[in-house]
C-alpha cells in the first residue's frame, strides 16, 4: 500500500534529489522560466515556494535558512530584493506549469515551470532573441547578395 | 511452493490480451489558432495556452 506517501524520488538518492531541487531551483530565480519534465517541475514546485514565501519576510533569519537550501548568492540576494518585489501581495502560488507535450528521446512529459510575476518578461526576451536572430539572417543574406554582385 | 499445474496456451494469453487496448489522446481545438492540440498542454502550433503565450514556435 502506498497510502499517505508524498512525493516522487525521481530514481534518485538523497542527495540526489535534493542537489537537483536546488540547482533547478537556482535556475528558476535566475532565469524566471525554465523546461524540464513535468515531474520535476511539479517536485520543484513545492520545494521553491516555501523558500520564496521566505524570501518575502526579508528579514536576515530568513536570508540565512533560504541561503541554505540554495547556496548561491547572487540569486539569493537578486530574490530578497529585485524577485520579492515584483511578487507583491500574492499570497503564495508563484510558479505556472503548463505542458508543453513530450520530448522525443525518451518520450518524458515536459513543462515550463515559471515565476507567475515574469510571464511577460520571458516573452519579450525570447521575442528580442527572434528579432536578432532574423536580423542576423537577413543582413547575411544580403552580404551574399552584395558578395554576388561584385563577382 | 504451489504452481500452476499446465502451460497457459497461447490462445488464452493472447485472449487475455484482447483487453490490453491503447486509448486515443483527449485532442481539443486551440482557442488562440484553432489547431488541434492536447487538452491541459500548450498549442504545439502557436505556443498559447490559456490566453498566454509560453513560446514562440520555430516557424
Amino acid at each position: 500500500m502506498r497510502h499517505r506517501v508524498q512525493g516522487r524520488k525521481l530514481k534518485r538518492t538523497a542527495s540526489h534529489r535534493n542537489a537537483l531541487l536546488r540547482n533547478l531551483s537556482v535556475s528558476l530565480l535566475k532565469h524566471k522560466r525554465i523546461k524540464t519534465t513535468a515531474e520535476k517541475a511539479k517536485e520543484l514546485r513545492g520545494f521553491i515556494e516555501p523558500i520564496i514565501t521566505k524570501a518575502r519576510k526579508g528579514d536576515l533569519h530568513n536570508m540565512r535558512l533560504v541561503m541554505d537550501s540554495l547556496k548561491d548568492k547572487a540569486v539569493v540576494k537578486e530574490l530578497f530584493t529585485d524577485i520579492v518585489s515584483h511578487i507583491g501581495e500574492r499570497a503564495g502560488g508563484y510558479t505556472r506549469i503548463t505542458r508543453i507535450g513530450r520530448r522525443l528521446g525518451d518520450g518524458a512529459e515536459m513543462a515550463f515551470i515559471e515565476l507567475v510575476d515574469f510571464n511577460t518578461l520571458v516573452n519579450d526576451r525570447a521575442a528580442a532573441r527572434k528579432d536578432e536572430k532574423e536580423a542576423a539572417k537577413s543582413e547575411k543574406a544580403a552580404k551574399e547578395a552584395e558578395a554576388a554582385q561584385a563577382q | 511452493m504451489p504452481n500452476p499445474k499446465r502451460k497457459m496456451s497461447k490462445t488464452r494469453r493472447d485472449k487475455r490480451r484482447t483487453h490490453y487496448k491503447a486509448t486515443a489522446p483527449t485532442l481539443g481545438k486551440c482557442a488562440n489558432c484553432g489547431d488541434i492540440k492536447m487538452a491541459h498542454h500548450a498549442c504545439p502550433s502557436c505556443g498559447y495556452y490559456d490566453g498566454r503565450s509560453m513560446f514562440i514556435p520555430k516557424s
